[in-house]
C-alpha cells in the first residue's frame, strides 16, 4: 500500500523500495511521546534500507528493551525483542549463522551503554557485522526519566534531583577505543545527516557504531528546564553547528567477523587431521 | 537407553563431555556459543575444533548471558544451536532462557552441575541445579531436562534435547554432572539417533505468523532471512508477534507455553531395576542412580528386596510413574547430591501411600554404593 507515498516522502527511493514497505503501519500510532527521537531515527532507517535495496525479508532488527527498545514492533523486516541490554548479543548469534543477513541493533543509552556496556566494547572488538543504532536521549525514559551512563555530570533526573554526582560516557569515544571500525554521530535534528551515515554503515562488513543524540522532552527535558521539543532539537543543531563530533568519526577498513570466519572454515574443512583434534 | 558394556567391543572409548558433544552434533546441532567453565569446557574445546570444519559455527562470547543471546539468535536464523555450562554459568542464563521460553526459540543447555552455592568447589560435582533447571527463570514456563547416568546416555540425551527442542520451540537442559561428564565409559556410536528437523513452514509466506499454533500447540518456525516473515518476542505478545496487554490472549498463550510439554509422555524416560518384586524403591537419577544401582544389588545380596526407578527425564516430573511405582511399598528412598530437591516431587506423587525418605548429601565427592547402603538400612532396619 501507499508504495507512491512513500517513495515521495523518502525524496529519494531506490529502485525497489521505499521506507514505507519497511515500516508496520498497522501498528502505529508508536508508543513514543510527542517531540521524540525516536520516530526520526527509525524514518531514517527505513529510508536507508530502501536506498541500500535491502528486502525486508533480508533485514533482523534486534532491540532491547526500553523507549528505543519499541522500535522493532514499527518494522515490517524479522524482528527479535529480547532481553534489557543484550540486544548486540542476540544479533551477534544472528549474523554469525547467516553473515548474508543486514543485523541491526536498535538500542537506546540505557540499554547498549549502560546495563549492556560489556556487549558493546565486545561487539567492537569482535568486528560482528551488525550496526548498533543508539538513541541517546540522556536518560532512560521508559522508568520514568532516571540517570544512564550518559546522563551529563551535574544535570537533573529524577534519581539525581540535587545534580548527577558521576561523569558520563563519550559513547563515540568509548566505541572507537573499543576498536569499532565505524564509528559516527548525528542527531535527532539533523535527519539527512543520520539517514546518509546509516546508508555508509550499511555497506561495511563489520562492525558499526552510530549515536544519535536524541530528545526527551518528557523527562530530561522537562526536569532540566530545557524546553519543548522544538528548543530541544534547535539546541542540538546550535550544539553540533560548527560540526565537530558530528557526522563519521572513525573510518578504518575491518574484514568483519564473518570472513574472518570464514577463513577458519575453509582451513577445518581443508584439514581434517585437524579438525579430528589429533596431536593434542 | 541402550546397554554399553555388553556390546564394549564394538564402542568406543569416551569422555563424558565429549559424549555430549557428540551427541548434539550427530543429531545436526552446527552452532555453539559458550563460555569456558569448569566442569564443561572440553564441551567447548571440542566445538571450536569441530564445528567450523561442519560449516558450523563457534563462538565464545564474553559471559553466559552472551552466550545464551548468541544461541538464541543464531537458532532464530535457522542453526540448530546449543551450549554447555555449569552452575554459575548456568545462573547467568536464565533470564535469557526466559526470552528462549517465552518467544519460544529452541535451543539446548548442557549443564555440567558442579558443587554450588556461587563458586563453591568448583572442581567438584553435585546434582546442584535440578530446582533451577525447573524454576530459574522468573515467571510460569514450560521444562523439559534429560539426566544422563552413563556416557551412552549422555550421547543419546543430548540429541534427543537437540530434537525436542526443535519440535518443541523451546529450552532444553541436559544435566551432566562432573563426574558423568568427565568420566570415560565404551559408548556406541552406531546407535539410531533421533535428527532435527525444523517442520516447513505451511502455506504462502505473506500469510505467516510467527505464533499461530499447529494442531499439537507448536507454532511452525521460519527462520530470518525467509520470505515468511519472523518477530520473536520476549514481551506478551499476539499470534503475529505484536505486543499485547490483552488478558485473553495473555493466558492462552501462557496456558499454551506450560503445556506444549505436557502432552509429550513419550519424552519421560524412566529405567526401571528390579522394580517387580521390590519392597524398597530407589529414586534416583545421574550420578547417584549408578551408585544406587550398585547398592540396590548389593541389598539384593543381602535379602533385602530393594529396587530402582532411575528418572532419565527429570522434567516434566514423572509424577504418575513414581506415584504407580512407589504403591505398596514399605517405603521409598531418594538418593540425590544435594540437599534434597527432588525428593519434595517424590513426596508430593506418592502422597500417603508409603514413606518417603531422602538419603542426600553435598559436599563435593559423589555418594558411594556403602553410603546409600548404610544410609538406607537406617530405614530399613528399623522397619
Amino acid at each position: 500500500m501507499s508504495a507512491d507515498l512513500g517513495a515521495q516522502a523518502a525524496g529519494q527511493p531506490g529502485p525497489e523500495y521505499s521506507y514505507w514497505d519497511y515500516l508496520r503501519h498497522e501498528a502505529f500510532p508508536t508508543f513514543w511521546c510527542a517531540g521524540c527521537g525516536d520516530g526520526i531515527i527509525l524514518a531514517a532507517l527505513a529510508k536507508a534500507l530502501a536506498e541500500r535495496g535491502r528486502a525486508p525479508h533480508e533485514v533482523v532488527a534486534v532491540t532491547g528493551i526500553g523507549c528505543f527498545g519499541k522500535a522493532d514492533d514499527y518494522l515490517k523486516t524479522h524482528s527479535l525483542h529480547g532481553t534489557h541490554g543484550r540486544a548486540l548479543a542476540f544479533a551477534t548469534g544472528v549474523k554469525a549463522a547467516k553473515p548474508e543477513l543486514t543485523v541491526v541493533a536498535m538500542m537506546g543509552d540505557g540499554d547498549c551503554a549502560t546495563i549492556g556496556g560489556n556487549h558493546l566494547i565486545h561487539a567492537c572488538r569482535r568486528d560482528i557485522g551488525v550496526l548498533a543504532l543508539v538513541s541517546n536521549n540522556l536518560n532512560y525514559g521508559m522508568t520514568g526519566g532516571q540517570f544512564s551512563a550518559t546522563t551529563p555530570s551535574g544535570s537533573r533526573t529524577v534519581t539525581s534531583p540535587l545534580g548527577h554526582a558521576e561523569a558520563a560516557f563519550d559513547l563515540c569515544a568509548l566505541a572507537e577505543a573499543a576498536g569499532a571500525g565505524f564509528v559516527a554521530r548525528a542527531t535527532a535534528a539533523h535527519p539527512e545527516l543520520l539517514r546518509r551515515l546509516i546508508y555508509k554503515a550499511l555497506g561495511r562488513p563489520g562492525f558499526a557504531f552510530i549515536e544519535v543524540m536524541s530528545t526527551c522532552p518528557t523527562h530530561f527535558g522537562r526536569a532540566n528546564r530545557l524546553g519543548d521539543a522544538a528548543k530541544m532539537l534547535m539546541a542540538l543543531r546550535d550544539q553540533y553547528r560548527g560540526g565537530e563530533g558530528l557526522g563519521v568519526l572513525v573510518q578504518k577498513d575491518t574484514p568483519g567477523f564473518s570472513a574472518s570466519y570464514r577463513a577458519v572454515q575453509v582451513a577445518a574443512a581443508a584439514n581434517p587431521a585437524k579438525r579430528a583434534g589429533e596431536g593434542r | 537407553m541402550s546397554s554399553t558394556l555388553a556390546q564394549a567391543d564394538r564402542a568406543v572409548f569416551m569422555q563424558g563431555n565429549e559424549a555430549l558433544f557428540r551427541g548434539a552434533i550427530a543429531a545436526g546441532a552446527r552452532f555453539y556459543a559458550g563460555y569456558p567453565i569448569t566442569p564443561s569446557s572440553e564441551i567447548a574445546e571440542l566445538a571450536a575444533v569441530e564445528l567450523p570444519g561442519l560449516g558450523g559455527v563457534y563462538l565464545q562470547m564474553e559471559d553466559e548471558l552472551a552466550s545464551i543471546a548468541a544461541v538464541i539468535g543464531a537458532s532464530l536464523a535457522g542453526m540448530p544451536a546449543f551450549c554447555a555450562t555449569s552452575g554459575p554459568g548456568f545462573s547467568l542464563m536464565q533470564e535469557n532462557l526466559g526470552v528462549a521460553y517465552m518467544a519460544e526459540v529452541p535451543c539446548v543447555v548442557i549443564n555440567v552441575m558442579r558443587s554450588g552455592p556461587s563458586t563453591g568447589l568448583a572442581t567438584m560435582p553435585a546434582q546442584a541445579d535440578v530446582m533451577q533447571a525447573r524454576w530459574g527463570t522468573h515467571g510460569d514456563h514450560p521444562a523439559l531436562a534429560f539426566c544422563p547416568a552413563t556416557v551412552q546416555e549422555c550421547y543419546e540425551t543430548a540429541a534427543l534435547a537437540m530434537v525436542a527442542a526443535e519440535q518443541l520451540r523451546m529450552p532444553v537442559t541436559v544435566l551432566a554432572d562432573e563426574v558423568i561428564g568427565h568420566m570415560r565409559e565404551p559408548v556406541r556410536l552406531d546407535v539410531t539417533l533421533p535428527q532435527v528437523c525444523r517442520p516447513q513452514v505451511p502455506g504462502d509466506p505473506a500469510g505467516y505468523r510467527t505464533y499461530a499454533p499447529a494442531a499439537n500447540g507448536v507454532p511452525p518456525l521460519a527462520a530470518f532471512g525467509d520470505r515468511a516473515i519472523v518477530h520473536a518476542n520476549s514481551s506478551m505478545h499476539d499470534q503475529a508477534g505484536l505486543p499485547t496487554t490483552a488478558q485473553p490472549i495473555a493466558r492462552a498463550l501462557l496456558h499454551r507455553l506450560v503445556d506444549k510439554v505436557s502432552g509429550r509422555q513419550d519424552l519421560v524416560l524412566l529405567q526401571d531395576y528390579h522394580l517387580a518384586d521390590a519392597e524398597w524403591l530407589f529414586v534416583s537419577y545421574g550420578v547417584s542412580a549408578r551408585c544406587t544401582r550398585a547398592a540396590v544389588e548389593r541389598l539384593r545380596a543381602q535379602g533385602v528386596r530393594a529396587g530402582l526407578l532411575q528418572l532419565t527425564t527429570i522434567w516434566p516430573f514423572a509424577a504418575a510413574q513414581v506415584a504407580a511405582a512407589a504403591a505398596g511399598k514399605r517405603g521409598v528412598l531418594v538418593v540425590e547430591l544435594n540437599l534434597g530437591q527432588l525428593v519434595g516431587e517424590v513426596r508430593a506423587a506418592v502422597g500417603g501411600a508409603a514413606p518417603v525418605h531422602s538419603i542426600c548429601e553435598s559436599d563435593g565427592r559423589p555418594l558411594l554404593p556403602r553410603d546409600v547402603i548404610s544410609r538406607s538400612m537406617e530405614v530399613i532396619g528399623q522397619a
